[in-house]
Parts: structure tokens; sequence; C-alpha cells
């Protein structure tokens, strides 16, 4: 009763309190795995294939250092089997006999001086016979050169609505397209990196930067073929991630497990930039075509979409960014004829893997170019026709799935068109471009935009396969500690969950404790990906509090409100009693939501954010440069939890969005990356970047419905700026030039070649 | 990481004699000759690439007779071991010699503009490097100082392909001088400077062009063209300037002078850019500063 009601009320929830782990990373205590003190530790390297695809033939290891001092692991020193399991098998930790892209790793050397490991690894040769190779994803599926399975083929699926046949054959006005999106790095701060122990009596320790600690705990319990419990893995600080450290750490964890247990020595492994932008996966290259038949109002008719990603080598996590991918394929639109046809092929590339987005920014590239392709077509202005096309609640979507969502997507475009200022500056700045051109001057204006979902956790059935587990108990001083498998990677996840179980527990931030994920401190509540970790597992760590605060008052030890004295004295009964005061809450599949992998049909997503971004940018004909101007970024994605936190998210995926756009192109050369460091690799700066507006809706919340799926409504932030961002870009490069820019990153070079193929 | 230190020999010297003594030294027969080492902004990339190669280097940061901005009636000399920071710094050079402060101004960063020299940036003899373009435009000389005096060298003439140079064994690029030109010299000033590169800052040229002229009426009285990364080295366009000065800068006189100088560059397709990009932009950039002198013609 002394805990004055008011404070109650007042939730922590939609407020900004300092990061949790903010002090440590800023005062550089915070310890990433280069720093972690490792006595005795060896230095592992890897040797890799640099050859595309062949056969293995032998390795001669050239005088120059002393080998007898080396630890040399190659396959044949698996103790288990020779995978990185994660969804299939194909991919093996060490190749064996056959190469399939030229970064695979064949042989791995540890050795206490790192120079030395280095001058090793140059004296190490392998020999390879050469196979024929494919690199170009639609020769990959034309099947000519078979480099995996059958066809060449990691997954397929088809979407059906309708009859689009028919639809396309009766639609008044069709219009065609082809887009194009490019490989990404995912540029974190902190390159990749591992310390292992390995013991026949310890079973296996690793330490690393990485995403998701189950993921690695799955392939090395398989690599080694050991029981669970001999194996443990333990996240250090990570310096970003994106997507790039959700399946590679597995491939690296593995590699520093199997010299430490050759070595019976602590081994650690760091990559360089360069090896890292070699090596670790990257954004799948897509290729999209769009065949859509309208009415004269540009009404959709009939949707036609063959969707393609280069899945590189192996299938690693390929089928599920290709399901993701043609989830979205369509947008925000309602269409009664709908076929999404989608593939992904295998290439001899390094595995490109999941970065944030997911293989959504790819298909939402290309639908939202082409709906720019159509409005251009039809002389109608681009914000018009997504409007006339706006799904709407109760409509369905592709997959049949029944827009539940509280949304109102005109009224969301009507507010981003008010934002930026959209209409005025459509007609001021076609009327100046005119007068340029006319007078020969080079500088070009424009203005565009992209309107797009994205769908809120794991695609389909994930989440009921995953049945994440969050755990909360509670000390006899009153210190909550919240145990999940939850990564910090810079997103500020503890700072979320400590709001999350205050809003439950009424208690200070400094009596939760967020546990660091260590598989044997922490349940497995799956992996930091999806924007999961606030919707999933955010719900469950309410939940877990919820039950936490149950326990302590069904024993009558807590009323109704009290202080945070009060609870910790509470919990010290409980303690006294002989009490276990740990709960733990399990994800459960809401009812009505049903899905089909099989057919794809159903509830692809629980509940979507939604979203409209404008850009306007100037582009200077003398050097073809597209200068990003301003940016403004109107999302609806539910209940913010960290308003500056979710801001900050918007705007550094918009800068990386616009890196996605115009700047970040790999250069590949017989499947290796021939501009891997930061010199050559353009990421924008700072000066690249403009000013960006960020606004939050939460309708539902706003009509007194908040979203049923996320903690207080929550649902995901992080992917929509890598959706919305590059087509919205080239939506405006298209006002400015007139170039329809159907495939990113569209740099200078080829904007250039764009407009000269266009006089 | 993939370098061996081991592999590296590096000393410092407190005095230009103490240096120019170990760069006489012979070649050694494994760790080859001295090779002069100023901020390290060029070698310690390569070192880090692994690319750098193994051998001895002298540290010759801490000579201060190779440092700092002296203006005479006739010249700003530049020490070799100037930075970016100091040219940015220095007034006069920046009022009289702009395009160099324009160079330093889009070189790398802060932290490059501290540590980075106009020795270093001149001897690494990079084509795409982002003052010798300036230097061209102003024509600037080059002191070089060995054990057995010192010879000073037109930049123009400098370079001869691509990281080939006329630098003898044993030199050392001591100054960089600038002739100021009289202060009664006929017609109007333009200074031109643009670089294009691959972002808008931390970034290396895929085009930059400088150019000096001077211009009465509708004719050029005097012009120097330095362009990077579109050739081998650092380019002096003789034969565009030449057009340019044989008659009034009209449209006519503009495109014979872009026929000339697609001629005359001759860039390459790389991982930042292609050839046709690079010789397109090129002429796109005269004509922007042929405009400008021609707009300048208004007095
Ligand atoms: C992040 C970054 C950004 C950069 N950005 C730019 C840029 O925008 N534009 C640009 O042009 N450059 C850029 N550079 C390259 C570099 O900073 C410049 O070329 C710089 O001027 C080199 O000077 P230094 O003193 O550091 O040379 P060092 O690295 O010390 O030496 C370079 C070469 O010159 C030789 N040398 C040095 N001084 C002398 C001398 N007095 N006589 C004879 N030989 C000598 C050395 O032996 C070596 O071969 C960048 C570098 C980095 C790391």
């Amino acid at each position: 009763m002394k805990q004055p009601h008011e404070l109650r009320e007042a939730s922590v929830i939609g407020t900004s309190p300092p990061r949790k782990e903010g002090v440590a990373k800023v005062t550089g205590k915070a310890v990433y795995i280069d720093d972690l003190p490792v006595a005795g530790a060896l230095y592992g390297v890897t040797v890799r294939s640099r050859v595309a695809r062949g056969h293995l033939r032998g390795i001669t290891y050239h005088p120059g250092v002393p080998w007898e001092d080396f630890h040399v692991v190659t396959a044949a020193d698996i103790p288990g089997e020779n995978t990185i399991a994660l969804l299939e098998k194909d991919q093996p930790c060490l190749a064996d006999q056959r190469i399939n892209h030229p970064e695979e790793a064949v042989v791995l050397l540890a050795h206490p001086d790192r120079e030395l490991c280095e001058r090793a690894r140059r004296l190490c040769e392998l020999h390879i016979e050469p196979l024929p190779t494919v690199f170009d994803l639609d020769e990959s599926l034309d099947g000519e050169v078979r480099v995996w399975g059958d066809d060449n083929i990691l997954k397929q699926f088809s979407i059906d609505k309708g009859n689009v046949a028919e639809a396309l054959a009766t639609a008044p006005i069709i219009v065609e397209g082809d887009y194009a999106t490019g490989a990404q790095e995912q540029l974190y701060i902190e390159p990749q990196g591992m310390v292992a122990l390995a013991s026949p009596k310890h079973g296996i320790t690793v330490w690393g930067s990485l995403q998701c600690p189950y993921y690695v705990h799955k392939a090395l319990a398989t690599l080694f073929g050991f029981p669970k419990e001999r194996v443990r893995i333990i996240q250090c600080e990570t310096g970003g991630g994106f997507g790039g450290k959700e399946e590679y750490p597995s491939m690296l964890a593995a590699h520093a497990a199997l010299l430490a247990w050759k070595a019976r020595r602590p081994v650690k492994m760091i990559y360089d930039r360069h090896e890292d932008m070699l090596a670790t996966t990257k954004r799948h290259p897509s290729r999209t075509r769009i065949r859509s038949g309208h009415d004269e109002s540009g009404k959709l008719l009939a949707l036609d979409i063959d969707f393609r990603l280069d899945g590189g080598a192996y299938m690693t996590l390929s089928p599920v960014v290709l399901s993701r991918g043609g989830l979205h394929a369509s947008g925000p639109y309602h269409c009664d004829h709908v076929r999404i046809r989608a593939r992904a092929a295998a290439t001899n590339h390094p595995p490109h893997g999941a970065f944030r987005g997911f293989g959504a920014p790819q298909s939402v590239f290309a639908i939202e170019r082409h709906l720019d392709k159509v409005a251009a077509q039809l002389g109608i202005d681009g914000a018009e026709l997504r409007r006339r096309n706006f799904l709407a609640p109760g409509q369905t979507m592709a997959t049949g799935q029944v827009v539940r969502d509280e949304i109102d997507l005109p009224e969301l475009l009507d507010r981003a068109l008010t934002m930026s200022d959209y209409a005025r500056k459509r007609t001021e700045f076609a009327r100046l471009n005119a007068e340029s051109a006319s007078r020969g001057t080079p500088i070009r204006k424009g203005i565009g935009l992209a309107s797009f979902m994205h769908g809120a956790g794991f695609t389909g059935s994930g989440e009921r396969y995953l049945a994440s587990v969050v755990a909360v108990d509670a000390t006899p001083q009153g210190t909550v500690r919240i145990r999940a498998s939850s990564t910090e990677i810079g997103q500020g996840k503890d700072t979320v969950f400590t709001q999350i179980a205050q809003d439950v527990l009424g208690l200070p931030s400094h009596m939760i404790e967020v546990v660091r994920p260590d598989t044997a401190e922490v349940p497995d509540s799956g992996p930091t990906v999806a924007s999961r970790t606030v919707m999933v597992v955010g719900k469950l760590v309410q939940s877990a509090c919820q039950e936490l605060r149950r326990k302590l008052s069904e024993g009558g030890l807590l009323g109704e409100s009290y202080t945070p004295t009060e609870f910790a004295s509470a919990c010290d009964i409980f303690h006294q009693l002989g009490g276990v005061l740990r709960v733990e809450s399990q994800y459960q599949q809401p009812t009505g939501i049903e899905w089909d992998d099989k057919t794809y049909k159903g509830d692809a997503y629980a509940t979507y954010a939604w979203a409209v971004y404008v850009a306007e940018v100037t582009v200077d004909l003398t050097t073809y440069e597209t200068r990003v101007d301003r940016f403004w970024a109107l999302q609806d994605a539910g209940k913010i939890i960290h308003p500056v936190m979710a801001a900050g998210q918007i705007e550094g995926g918009v800068a990386q969005g616009i890196g996605f756009a115009l700047y970040e192109k790999v250069v590949w050369k017989e499947g290796r990356m021939q501009n891997a460091q930061m010199t050559n690799y353009i990421m924008p700066t700072s000066l690249d970047v403009p000013d960006i507006l960020v606004e939050f809706d939460d309708r539902a919340t706003r009509l007194g419905t908040p979203a049923a799926h996320g903690p207080r409504g929550a649902k995901g932030i992080g992917e929509l700026p890598l959706d919305g961002s590059a087509p919205a870009v080239a939506s405006a490069v298209q006002h400015a030039t007139g170039v329809l820019c159907g495939a990113v990153p569209m740099t200078p070079e080829d904007l250039m070649q764009a407009l000269e193929a266009a006089r | 990481m993939s370098h061996n230190l081991s592999d590296f020999v590096a000393q410092s010297v407190q005095t230009l004699p103490e240096a120019l003594r170990l760069l006489a030294e012979p070649a050694d027969p494994s760790l080859g000759p001295w090779r002069p080492l100023a901020g390290g902004t060029d070698l310690m990339v390569t070192l880090a690439a692994g690319t750098l190669p193994a051998g001895r280097y002298v540290d010759i940061w801490p000579l201060d007779e190779l440092r700092g901005i002296t203006v005479t009636d006739q010249a700003i000399e530049l020490g070799a071991l100037t930075t970016y920071t100091e040219i940015r710094q220095h007034a006069q050079l920046m009022t009289e010699f702009p395009l160099l402060g324009l160079a330093a101004k889009e070189t790398g960063a802060i932290a490059i503009q501290n540590r980075g020299t106009i020795g270093g940036n001149i001897a690494n003899a990079s084509p795409a490097a982002d003052t010798p373009p300036a230097l061209l435009a102003y024509d600037a000389e080059l002191e070089l100082t060995s054990l057995s005096g010192v010879r000073t060298v037109a930049y123009s003439q400098f370079h001869s392909g691509y990281k080939q140079m006329d630098r003898r064994p044993g030199e050392l690029i001591t100054k960089v001088r600038l002739r100021r030109p009289p202060s009664d010299a006929p017609g109007r000033t333009v200074h031109y400077y643009r670089k294009v590169g691959t972002r808008a800052a931390q970034a290396i040229s895929k085009v930059c062009l400088a150019a000096f002229a001077r211009i009465d009426g509708a004719r050029l009285l005097n012009i120097r063209l330095g362009l990077g990364s579109v050739a081998p080295t650092p380019l002096r366009c003789t034969r565009t300037e030449s057009v340019l000065l044989s008659g009034p800068l009209d449209e006519a006189l503009i495109r014979r002078a872009e026929a000339t100088l697609a001629y005359e560059c001759s860039p390459i397709d790389d991982v930042r850019s292609t050839s046709a990009y690079r010789r397109r932009v090129t002429l796109n950039l005269l004509r922007e500063l042929l405009q400008q002198c021609r707009s300048d013609r208004r007095e």
C-alpha cells in the first residue's frame, strides 16, 4: 500500500532511460573477444581454398617454419560429423575432397606466435584440380553446370492466390520489369572472433562475438558428437551483427574448438577485416521479374512475380531468407490474383546469409520499383498509385492471410506526404529540372517514396518449432535476474528487457539484472534475429515476470502494491522458507494463427509493422553522384519501448539502406570479393548521410486496442529501414533523372550508363 | 593481420645528414636499401595488408628541418614533412595557392591530415593522390637532396610511369616550391579543384582535376591542367592546354579541348570505377572549369 499508485501507472515503457549496457561500452570496460585475456592461448589461422570449385588432391607444407611446433587440423581430425549443422548438413566444417567456393576452409593452423601462423598459412599449399563453376544465378537455374544437388535449387516454393494467368490475359494494361539487388556486407564494427577451450574432461567451451549462442551450441555438439551438456557457449560483448553473426560464428567456433581439441590448449581466432569480408556471409544478391495487370486507374488486377536469390555454395539459411523474401514480394497491396514463384540457387560464391531484413529488402525493392514504373507508364503519381492499391483490414494478402492489424495505410501515407511536403516538391522539382535541362546546368532534384510492411518475428511456424524459453529468478536480496539467450549486439537488449521487467514488477532498474548469454546459465530463447527479441522474447520476459510476481503474492508475501524494500524482503523470506524463486515461460502460439509450410498459405506472420519512407535527393550530372538531402521515415511498429534507441535503430538502418542503394558494391571475380577492404568497399560516412526524420505511429494503441503479440503492443522495428530506404532513394533518383533505377547499388558509374542508354 | 614485424627494421634519425648517410648505404643483400618513412599513412596501410616489402626504413619524422612553410619574395616553400593540417592552417598559402588547401581539406580525415605529409604524397606516387593535380596546376618544383648535393626538378617532369619517378638512389624529397606569380600579371585568375571520390569523405579519387588559369576577355592567357586517377601517373595535360590557348574560348574550342583531353588521358577499369566513367567525368569537369572561366569574364 506504500507504493504510490501513480508510480505504478507511470510505466517505464515508452520512456528512454540511459542504456544499461552503455556505460561499459563508452568507458572501454566492455570486454570484446579480442580483449579477453587467455593464458597460454595459441593463435589459430585458416588456410582457404582460393579456388572456386574443384577436387582437393593434396596438401604440401613447404619448409620455412618449424612445422613440428604447429598444431595442424584437417577434416580427418573431426571427432563427430564434418558439418556445420543448421537447416541441412551440406556444408562441411573443413573441406575434405570437394571445394565449392574460394573461401572454403581446408586446413587450420595454431601456434603461440601470431606472425609465424601467418607465415605458415602462406607456406601451406593446396593442390586443387579445378571443376567447372557457376557464378551467375540464372545460369545456375539453367542447370547446365551442376554445383549443388540435382538441380542447383536450394529451395523453391510458390504462393498462389486466384488465377493469375486468366487475370493477366484480360487486364487492359500489362507492365513488366526486371529488378536486381547486389550482395551487401554487414560491416559490423567488430570483426568475428572466438576463443575455445577443449578437453576430454571438460568438454568444449567457446567465448565469442555472436548473435545466436544455441546455433553455435548445436553446431559444436554435432561436430564433436557430444551430448549437449559437454558444450558451453558464452557470448562476449559483441560489436554489431546485422545478421552477419547469425550463422558464420558456428563455423569459426568450430574451427577454434577443433584446434583447441587437438592442441589441448586454448585457441584464439580473430579475423581481420579483410578475411572477415572475404569469408563471412553477405546479403543474398537477387533478381526479380514482375508482370502486373492493371485497369486504367492503376488498380492491381494481377501480379506475377518471379523472385530469385543467389544462395552461394551451401544452403545455410537460404530457404528461410527466400521465404521471407517471397512473403514480402507483393508488398502492402491488395490484389486478387497473385503468383509468387521463389527460388534460391546455388553458385560457387561463399554462402550468402542473414542480413538485416533477411530477403525482404530484395523483394520490397522490386515491387516498389515496379510500382514506380507502372506509375510512370500510366502517368499517375507514385503516391496516388499506391494509395489506390493499399491493403485494408479484412482484406487478404497473397497467402490468404486476413489483415487483422489495426492499420490505415492511406492515413499513414498522408502523414508521410505532409511531413516531407511531397506534393509541392514533386511539382517544384519537376519544374526546376526542366529549367536546368534547358539551360544545360547539371543539378537535378528528386523526391520519391516507398511503402512497405515487415512481418515481425519468425516466419510461418518458426516460432512454434523454436518453442523459446525465458527464465527469471530472484535472489534473497531481491535482485531479479532475466535469463534469455537473446544477445546484446548494440541494439540495447539489456535495457529493453529491464524496462519490460520493471513494467511488470515496479522495481528500479538496478534491481533487474540481465544475465549474459551463456548456454550453461540461460535457457534457449531462440536466436537474436528477425526483431523477435522485443516482440517474442520480450513477451516471455513479461510473462515470466508476471509469474514471479504471482508466486510471491500467492504465498501472501507481496501485496497489490509494494516498495522495492518490501519486494526484497518478500524474496528473502521465500528463500528462507526453502522455496525456489525461479520461473520459466515458454512460447505458446497465439490462437487463430494458422500456417501451412507446404502450400505457403495462411498467417505468415502474427503481425506486421507498416511504413512509408520518403527520400529527397540531388543528382549532379557532372559526376552522376546522388546525394540524399533529406529522409523521412514514418512507421507504425506498435508500441515503442524505448523511443531514443528505436529512433537510433531507424537512423542507422537508413544509413545502411542508403549504402545498399548507392554505395556498397561487392566486386566479384571468380567467386572472390575483390574489394574486401573498407577503402574500396564504400559504406557511407556521416557526410553522405542526410538528416533523417524518424516518426513512430501506434494506431492500435491510439485507438485503445494495443497489438496483441508483443509486450504492451510492441512489434519489430529493426528491418524496416533496410526494406524501405533503397526503393525510396531509387524512386527519388527516378524523379530527378527519369532513369528507372531498377537495380541497386546504383553507383555514379551505373547512373551514367543508364543515362547514356536512355539518350 | 598478414605481416611479420620481424621482417622489418626501422631506425629514427635526428639530423638530415644522418638520414642521407643511411639512404646512401648500399643495398643489403637480404634487406635491400634503406627507404624513407615519413608520416607512415601510406606505408602502414601496406604493412597491414601484407604488401609492404620487407626491409629497412629510416624514420624521418623527427627532422624538423624538413618541416614548415616559408614565404620569400619569389616563392612559397613547403618542407617535405609539412602535413595537410599545416597546409590548411597557413593563411597566405591558402590565399595564393588555394588549390593546395582544397586538396588538403579533402584528403582522408583529420587524423590523416595531422600525420600525412606532402613529401609522402608525392613519393608514394599514386596516380590517385590528391595534391599532385594541384602541384601540377601551379607548376611546382621539387628539391631533392642526397649526400652528393641538392637538385631541383620540375614536378611536371617528376613522374615517368606507374610508381616510377625521377628520384635517384639516396635522394630524399626535401622541399616543394611554388613560384609566386607577379602581382601585376595580366588577366583574371581562376583556381579550380574538384575531387570526385567514392563518397563525400575518406575517399580515394576516381577523377580529380585541378586547374590554374588566367583569362582576359574571351581568351585564356595561360592555363595549366593537372589530373589525377586517369593515367598511370598524375597527369599534366599539355596538349589540351595548347588547344585552349589557340583561340577564343568559345564552344568550338571547348569541343576541341574535350576531344584532345579524351585522347590525352588513359583511364582504366578497376575496383573503384570504370574507364568510361573516368573519361566522361574528366570531360565534364573540364567543361565545368571552362564555363567557370567564361562566366568569370564579367568584370
Ligand atoms: C585513411 C586514409 C585516407 C587517405 N586519404 C587520402 C586522400 O584522400 N588523398 C590522398 O592523396 N592520400 C590519402 N591517403 C594516403 C596518404 O595519407 C598520403 O599519401 C600521405 O600524404 C602520405 O604521406 P606520409 O608522410 O604518411 O607517407 P609515408 O607513408 O611515410 O610514405 C609514403 C611513401 O613515400 C616515401 N617518402 C615519404 N617521404 C619521403 C621523402 N621526403 N622523400 C622521399 N620519399 C619519401 C616513403 O618511402 C613511402 O614510399 C590516405 C591514407 C589513409 C590511411
